[in-house]
């Protein structure tokens, strides 16, 4: 395809994040919590509830907006956007955000995501053998030829494409377990996090039982996690007149290619390369003028560890079955050459289904987290067929 | 198979998905062939995305493929499925893949690219599903 186009560089930035506690039991719904970060977050951004005119969530979200304008007291709406792909469409909410600031539809987005994924009325990767009443019309078409077969999790539809890749290249449960071990070091020292004070050995990783065998142990799931979290999108002129340094949106992309499905991609030719993602890598890197080399910390949605993996070789970190020595030579630690996921991941902090990974990217570069890279200037988050780059150039 | 063995449950049947799923019940694996420019298809859909078609022929499927790849599913556990399943993507020999899972064979002798041929089984309300066992023990 020619003339691909990319957002208007730096037009937007986040000028506002927040969140609840991550839990196992809110003990409050999703409307409450979605309430809860989204005023922090306006809090944060020294904003008022009127001052937000846009609002942009997942299609999976279960708060309706007429809710939580009432809630929260938005006084007139412009623009609302709900973006497919559940996790994987988790950093198009600043894509969608942008856009609406660039083009004027809103001047003030709100993109916010809440979730009960361990004590709502399922757990989200409980087997379930039809598409739950929230998650139509997401990208969920796909399940009915997967659930009469006993296909019926994330980590099952997942694993098929992982399998294929530890094929093709020779990587074994080990290597998914040495990052697996990098994300709950971060975690073990970020307070917010499930697995804080808490770190594991390659061992422990290998001794946990499987869920799926060959490729995903227990330690290799993210822990299903009930919180929210919300951030504020403006333009960037207004975001200078604001009390915390801006996040730039330097780019934000979506790569949703023929053939591709919501958590697998199972009828694309080659399931040993995330393809979305190659694809999605050339638009922020090639496309959006930024360079791999810029990225000082990396936030890459780790359902499952193997996915986290297949998305470093598919951004152009390394070469196709190239991660397992990349991360065995340390690259994903604060010392190596791509900080990586270091709130702990989805894996190690908590799965607000991905936008804590963005929450992250804002706490880096505002110098603020609990894991700080030294001097980030400039952060990359990809969610596999969605992904932004941060900066504060 | 015991009387009160696990049984899967049915498939759900859709006006697009419904002519793979009407075959099945007749222990025929079938595929979309565009009328217009012969490419088969699977999952069903109502066009053809290589030549926009809304034209349609069904072509019988040999029930023969090669192992793409494989899951083996020990948790969690629905009560509808004996553990571990062993989940399965098939490459036909007529260039369609399809998901499925494995019978009649042990987790530990499952191989990517190995050969392997379609039954069927029942479902919950009846209607029968194409699985796949190795073709050496046919």
């Amino acid at each position: 395809m020619t003339g691909r186009r990319t957002l208007a560089r730096g037009a937007a930035s986040i000028v506002g994040a927040g969140c609840t506690e991550f839990s196992r039991r809110a003990g409050r719904t999703e409307l409450q919590l979605a309430c809860e970060s989204i005023t922090a977050a306006l809090d944060d951004a020294g904003m008022a509830a009127a001052d937000v005119d846009g609002i942009v969530s997942y299609t999976v979200d279960p708060v309706e907006e007429t809710e939580l304008v009432r809630s929260v007291g938005f006084e007139e709406i412009n623009f609302s956007a709900r973006i497919p792909y559940g996790g994987g469409g988790s950093v198009g909410v600043l894509q969608h955000a942008a856009a609406a600031v660039a083009s004027g539809a809103a001047e003030v987005v709100v993109a916010y995501r809440a979730i009960r994924a361990r004590s709502g009325a399922s757990r989200f990767g409980s087997a379930k053998t039809a598409p739950s009443p929230t998650s139509g019309h997401s990208g969920t078409t796909a399940m009915q030829w997967c659930m009469p077969f006993g296909v019926l999790t994330p980590a099952s539809w997942m694993a098929l494409n992982s399998v294929r890749y530890m094929h093709e290249f020779g990587v074994e449960s080990a290597d998914f377990g040495r990052a697996v071990v990098q994300l709950r070091e971060y975690a073990a020292t970020n307070p917010a996090a499930w697995g804080y004070q808490n770190p594991i050995t390659l061992d422990e990783h290998q001794e946990s039982r499987w869920i799926v065998e060959p490729c995903i142990h227990l330690l290799d799931c993210c822990q299903e996690t009930d919180g929210s979290v919300a951030l504020v999108i403006t333009g960037s002129q207004r975001a200078a007149d604001l009390p915390h340094t801006p996040v730039r949106i330097g780019t934000a992309s979506t790569a949703g290619l023929f053939e591709q499905e919501i958590a697998s991609d199972h009828y694309r030719p080659d399931l040993s390369v995330m393809d979305g993602t190659v694809a999605l890598g050339r638009r922020l890197f090639e496309d959006a003028g930024f360079s791999r080399d810029d990225i000082d910390v990396a936030l890459i949605y780790d359902a499952f560890s193997p996915i986290l993996l297949m998305q470093l070789e598919g951004l152009g970190f390394c070469g196709f079955g190239e991660a397992k020595d990349f991360i065995a030579d340390g690259s994903l630690a604060l010392d190596g050459s791509l900080p990586t996921n270091t709130n702990g991941g989805l894996i190690g902090e908590g799965y607000i289904h991905g936008l804590n990974l963005v929450l992250e990217a804002v706490r880096q570069l505002r110098g603020t987290a609990v894991n700080q890279v030294a001097d980030a200037r400039t952060a990359v988050i990809s969610a596999s067929r969605t992904g932004a780059i941060l900066t504060l150039d | 198979m015991a009387a009160d063995a696990p049984i899967r449950p049915s498939p759900t049947v859709t006006d697009d998905s419904a002519v793979f799923w009407d075959a099945a019940a007749e222990c025929r694996l079938v595929a979309q062939r565009c009328a217009g420019c012969g490419r088969l298809r699977h999952p069903p859909r109502p066009m053809c995305p290589a030549c926009s078609s809304l034209e349609v022929e069904i072509a019988e499927l040999s029930g023969q493929g090669t192992l793409y790849s494989y899951a083996i599913l020990h948790h969690p556990q629905h009560p509808a499925f004996e553990y571990p399943v062993i989940a399965a993507l098939v490459d036909l020999e007529e260039g369609v893949r399809l998901l499925s899972c494995l019978t009649d064979v042990s987790k530990d002798d499952v191989r990517i690219g190995m050969p392997v041929h379609a039954h069927f089984v029942p479902t919950a309300d009846g209607p029968l599903i194409p699985v796949f066992r190795p073709s050496e023990d046919l």
